[in-house]
């Protein structure tokens, strides 16, 4: 599989402000919110704890900037999913405020949290979670569907989409009959259906083999090249290097390291996160400007 | 042994944390399998129970198969005596000689007192015997001339040692109540002794033979008539005027509670009908949602009867709660429709048999079983892989079509998916659809039955359907003594109640007059009743004899017309089937030895559970009857107003002891009883449904969550979701409400005349036909409002479930 190297007119770049109707979302255009080095994403002292155990995230407080691409790196069980969930507003904290594009996520109604998601983030998982009994195309338009848009528009931007991904000819096939790679392609462009600010994925290459993964690392590259906003969960340590401008080291629901990096360098030596800075509890408070896609290490 | 610990077990603890888990499960089984063994309980205990006090009654007394009344001019009691010995006769009792007798009250003052119906007199020496031990209920029996027993059959009641007197016998011979008697067999209406009975008869009354028998074979109505033929061909021609099976009694004895039996058993068919379908539901739901876990069983070694039997053994317990709450409900609504009879036999107040609770018990228990076996045995015989491999999810693949068709359609998204959801699980489906039709049938059937019962409440409560009822009796507008019917205790005589002496004489013909005279007044007729013979059927019929317009007192027809001039006649049902006739038939009543013959023009309806015989007063004249009017029924002229017509014929019509009010009928205890366990009924078969289809949802949730989770996290809102989910039940239940509303009707259809039968009578069309066009509408969106309820709930357990952690997993 081969990467476009130009993006179609009505590709990916994340221009849509979060809210209100998704019509007038897509009039917006690149709004408000989405200014290159304004603070997207807010977290001020996340905790979250399941039950009576040890909680799941511990005071974490993030700051996500426009045309950032954040992976969030850790070992397993320690809240990085968590995190990414309280991000899409999936779930509540059980302290500590989320705001994306200045709305609080965590205080909103299940309705207006299922709108936020619509407009404002598209999400892609390990597992795809792509609906097995709907088409390729019909899994893409969901979105947009749900969002009540026009149906023509709908089916245009599906189209482009599924051609900037190079799975046109997939589209009228049932997901289970694609390879993981290609499954989690149509996941891209399910959650770029609405044109989202935000892209969340949680392990996208998790579920794939070798080749898979490196093709959909660069997928997330070149999104994040065009300026896409990108929280990544990931084991993948070429995945963060080639596509994060920052990583976040989550252990046992804190923030352990904040590192920027610069997009796109190679696995080198035994120490892949470098970088000066390992701030705790106020990461992103001190954590300077990433300016998308140029590759700089901001400090 | 908890199996299914760890991971998987953890996540489905929370991701189905919110979904009711097996709450909704449980309530579904107890409350329909409660539904169907409360129905059946109730119908079957009916149909049994109900005629245990009269067959208790009935063999103790050694009641009479066969009652026959024999002309005395026509066959000599030597003959009838001969009849013991034929083949085929167990024992008799007879001949003894008859009568009919027109006593008064004798210490009830003027002609406006009360008097009493005709009485069928049977002389009879002695109360034991072989056939039909009369019991008392009151004093003692008769043992000189003078004195009289009467039944406790009669409507009326008086208190020992009442005199009565026969005024229109030659010396007016007077007879003390000595005794009050109960014949089960209804072998009369008093009993004399037979010397008194002679002394009767020679003053000039008519005299008869009434012979009774024990038969051999008594079982069916082809046996009794059998020995009914025996009996006529051994006796000459014409001799045998009437005869009656016991049959038409023990019918009649349970006449109400089996007026019940159709439409209760009904509806215990349908419950148990949804009963089957709600445990299949729920039983391959439970497999299904555990096929996973079924699997690691049988990779553990359990057989697959172990499986088998514990998914089973899990329906049981709720079912057999359902069952045991079923009988005792059943049990307690049967008290009192059972209690309604007991009085006319004496003993206990019948209860349902308790071998019909354990009969009900155990197959409903078995029924339970059953379907719950058949279900899981399809997970027994699942092999271990594919129970593992098959995963929670539904088989991928099934309704993609319909889903890619729906989703073409100019729909919202959540409806169109959620129209496409039931191909997914097609079994599934039908089975909700046909619990849902079954609902719907369930309501259009119970719709239909109240409207009818109302019908007849409201046609059949009063004595005719005129405007307005004059009374006679009530003088100076004081209601007081003089009522019709004289109730226990209440009748003047010694030490009776504190009626004082009437002092005003009622003319009927002044009040005819003063009718006829009020302004408004636009036709009436006049009406006196009286028990009169009919040739051809034992006991005596309820004859209504009008005067004036007949047509003011027309009421509803099964066939026929209703009667316009004199000589024609209408007869209800239960008279027209015990004489034997028809519409078109000529009848020939009764009296003391003088006949009058009537046309039938037609078939009255009537629910009493008296024979009925309707004519004009001239009619009869040949029986030379005082047949002055006791009451008139006014119809008004178009717009007269009818409380300032009341107003001014109350100032005309008390000064002449009569008073006027508007007709209304009295409601009918058992209708009321019977519409409120229709209710009762309807509301729990529909509860089914809806948690029928609740419990469907669930499951469908359930087993969706992952899928939830992905429109969730894709920007479906709670509404949406909600949307989704009802839509997702709301087209099967829409199409198979559809299809309940026919079967309902038919199913009306079925049952109205049985329940009729049940109580002797046709049905007229109209009551029948009663399905209006707007019932109909409302009926139609029914299937569609049950699916809409029961899916709300669950959909909205959905739409506010967190669906976080469904997606993580596979
Ligand atoms: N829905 C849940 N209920 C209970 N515990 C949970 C739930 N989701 C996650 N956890 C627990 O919270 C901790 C963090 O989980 P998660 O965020 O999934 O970690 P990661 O994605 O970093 O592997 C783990 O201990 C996990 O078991
Ligand atoms: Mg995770």
């Amino acid at each position: 599989m081969t990467t476009p190297s130009s993006p179609t007119p009505a590709g990916p770049p994340g221009a849509a402000p979060a809210q209100g109707r998704p019509e007038r979302a897509q009039q917006a255009g690149a709004g408000t919110w989405t200014a290159a080095g304004d603070p997207v994403i807010e977290a001020r002292g996340l905790t979250k704890a399941y039950g009576t155990g040890a909680p799941a995230l511990v005071d974490v407080s993030l700051t996500v900037r426009a045309g950032e691409a954040v992976a969030i790196v850790g070992p397993s069980g320690s809240g990085k999913s968590t995190l990414l969930n309280l991000i899409a507003g999936l779930d509540r904290p059980t302290a500590g405020s989320v705001t994306v594009g200045g709305e609080r996520i965590d205080q909103m109604s299940e309705t207006a949290s299922a709108r936020y998601r619509r407009a404002g983030v598209g999400m892609v998982f390990q597992f795809f979670n792509l609906l097995d009994d709907l088409t390729v195309l019909d899994n893409i338009l969901l979105p947009a569907q749900l969002a009540g848009l026009d149906r023509a528009r709908a089916r245009q931007r599906a189209a482009d989409l599924l051609g900037y991904l190079g799975i046109a000819r997939h589209a009228a096939a049932y997901p289970g009959r694609l390879s993981g790679g290609e499954r989690q392609r149509v996941a891209v462009a399910r959650a770029l259906m609405n044109s989202p600010a935000v892209l969340l994925a949680d392990e996208p290459t998790g579920a794939l083999d070798r080749g898979a993964a490196r093709d959909v690392q660069q997928l997330l590259v070149d999104l994040g090249r065009e300026g896409l906003t990108i929280v990544l969960v990931t084991h993948d340590i070429a995945l963060a290097r080639a596509c994060a401008t920052r990583t976040v080291e989550l252990v046992d629901g804190a923030v352990a390291r904040d590192v920027l990096v610069s997009r796109g360098l190679t696995p080198t030596g035994d120490t892949p996160f470098t970088g000066p800075t390992a701030l705790t509890g106020h990461a992103g408070i001190t954590g300077g400007t990433a300016a998308a896609g140029d590759g700089a290490v901001a400090r | 042994m908890r199996l299914g610990s760890g991971r998987a077990a953890a996540t489905r603890k929370v991701v189905l944390g919110g979904l009711g888990r097996r709450r909704a499960q449980t309530a579904v089984l107890v409350a329909t399998v409660l539904t169907a063994v409360t129905a059946s309980l109730l119908a079957t205990g009916l149909l049994v129970g109900s005629s245990a006090p009269f067959d208790r009654a009935f063999s103790q007394q050694h009641g009479a198969h066969l009652t026959a009344e024999v002309d005395a001019a026509k066959a000599t009691a030597a003959q009838l005596a001969a009849t013991t010995r034929l083949a085929g006769v167990a024992a008799t009792a007879g001949p003894f000689p008859m009568t009919t007798v027109h006593a008064d009250l004798a210490d009830a003052p003027g002609a406006a007192g009360p008097d009493l119906p005709p009485l069928a007199v049977v002389g009879r020496d002695d109360r034991a015997g072989p056939v039909d031990r009369v019991s008392l209920v009151d004093g003692s029996w008769v043992d000189r001339p003078g004195e009289i027993v009467l039944a406790a059959s009669l409507d009326f009641r008086v208190p020992t040692g009442t005199r009565l007197v026969v005024r229109d016998l030659p010396g007016s011979p007077e007879l003390t109540v000595v005794g009050i008697a109960r014949s089960t067999s209804r072998t009369a209406d008093a009993w004399v002794t037979s010397a008194q009975l002679s002394a009767l008869t020679a003053a000039g009354g008519q005299a008869g033979y009434e012979m009774l028998y024990r038969l051999d074979e008594a079982g069916t109505a082809a046996a009794v008539h059998a020995g009914q033929d025996a009996v006529e061909d051994a006796l000459p021609d014409g001799a045998v005027t009437a005869t009656r099976s016991y049959l038409d009694l023990r019918r009649d004895a349970n006449a109400v509670s089996a007026a019940y039996v159709p439409f209760v058993a009904a509806f215990g068919v349908l419950g148990l009908a949804m009963s089957t379908l709600i445990i299949s539901i729920v039983v391959s739901g439970a497999v299904g949602a555990a096929r996973w876990r079924i699997g690691v069983l049988k990779s553990l070694g359990f057989t697959p009867g172990q499986v088998v039997t514990a998914y089973a053994a899990q329906t049981l317990a709720p079912a057999a709660v359902g069952v045991g709450l079923g009988v005792l409900l059943g049990n307690l609504l049967a008290v009192p429709v059972l209690a309604d009879q007991a009085d006319a036999y004496g003993g206990p107040d019948p209860t349902i048999p308790l071998w019909v609770d354990a009969a009900v018990t155990a197959g409903a228990l078995a029924l339970v079983a059953g379907a719950a076996v058949a279900s899981a045995r399809r997970a027994g015989r699942m092999r271990t892989v594919e129970a593992i491999s098959l995963g929670r999810a539904p088989r991928a693949g099934r309704g993609r079509l319909a889903r890619r068709l729906a989703g073409r359609l100019p729909l919202p998204r959540p409806v169109s998916l959620g129209l496409a959801n039931p191909f997914a699980r097609p079994a599934r489906a039908a089975v909700l659809a046909a619990a849902v039709g079954l609902g719907a049938l369930g309501v259009t059937f119970a719709v239909g039955l109240g409207t009818t019962l109302t019908m007849i409440q409201k046609e059949n409560g009063g004595e005719s359907p005129a405007a307005v009822a004059v009374h006679l009796g009530h003088a100076g507008g004081e209601p007081g003594g003089g009522q019709r019917e004289a109730a226990p205790g209440e009748a003047p005589g010694p030490g009776g109640g504190p009626a004082g002496p009437e002092t005003v004489t009622v003319d009927p013909a002044a009040v005819a007059a003063a009718v006829a005279a009020q302004p408004g007044t636009a036709s009436y007729y006049g009406l006196a009743q009286t028990r009169l013979g009919v040739r051809g059927m034992v006991g005596a019929a309820d004859v209504s004899a009008l005067t004036g317009d007949p047509a003011v007192a027309a009421r509803r027809l099964i066939t026929g017309r209703w009667l316009a001039a004199p000589g024609e006649a209408v007869a209800d049902t239960r008279l027209l089937r015990a004489a034997g006739a028809r519409v078109g038939d000529q009848i020939t009543v009764t009296d003391a030895g003088r006949a009058a013959t009537v046309l039938v023009v037609g078939e009255v309806f009537d629910g009493n559970d008296d024979a009925n015989l309707l004519t004009m007063s001239s009619s009869l004249s040949g029986l030379r009857l005082d047949l002055a009017p006791e009451e008139f029924g006014v119809d008004l002229a178009p717009g007269t107003d009818l409380t300032s017509y009341l107003q001014a014929a109350e100032d005309a019509l008390a000064p002449l002891g009569a008073d006027a009010e508007a007709n209304e009928g009295d409601e009918s205890t058992v209708i009321v009883a019977m519409i409120s366990l229709i209710t009762t009924l309807t509301l729990m078969i529909v509860v089914v449904a809806v948690l029928g289809v609740l419990n469907t949802v669930v499951l469908d949730t359930r087993e969706r969550v992952h899928d939830l989770g992905v429109f969730k996290a894709l920007g479906m809102t709670p509404r949406q979701t909600i949307v989704m989910v009802v839509t997702s039940v709301a087209g099967i239940g829409a199409v198979a409400g559809l299809v309940g509303v026919p079967l309902g009707i038919g199913l009306h259809h079925a049952v109205v005349p049985l329940m009729g039968d049940a109580i002797t009578t046709g049905m007229p069309a109209a009551y029948i036909d009663v399905y209006g066009s707007p019932a109909l509408a409302a009926l139609a969106v029914g299937g569609l409002v049950i699916a809409a309820a029961g899916a709300m709930l669950p959909a909205t357990w959905a739409a506010g479930t967190r669906t976080a952690t469904a997606l993580r997993t596979e």
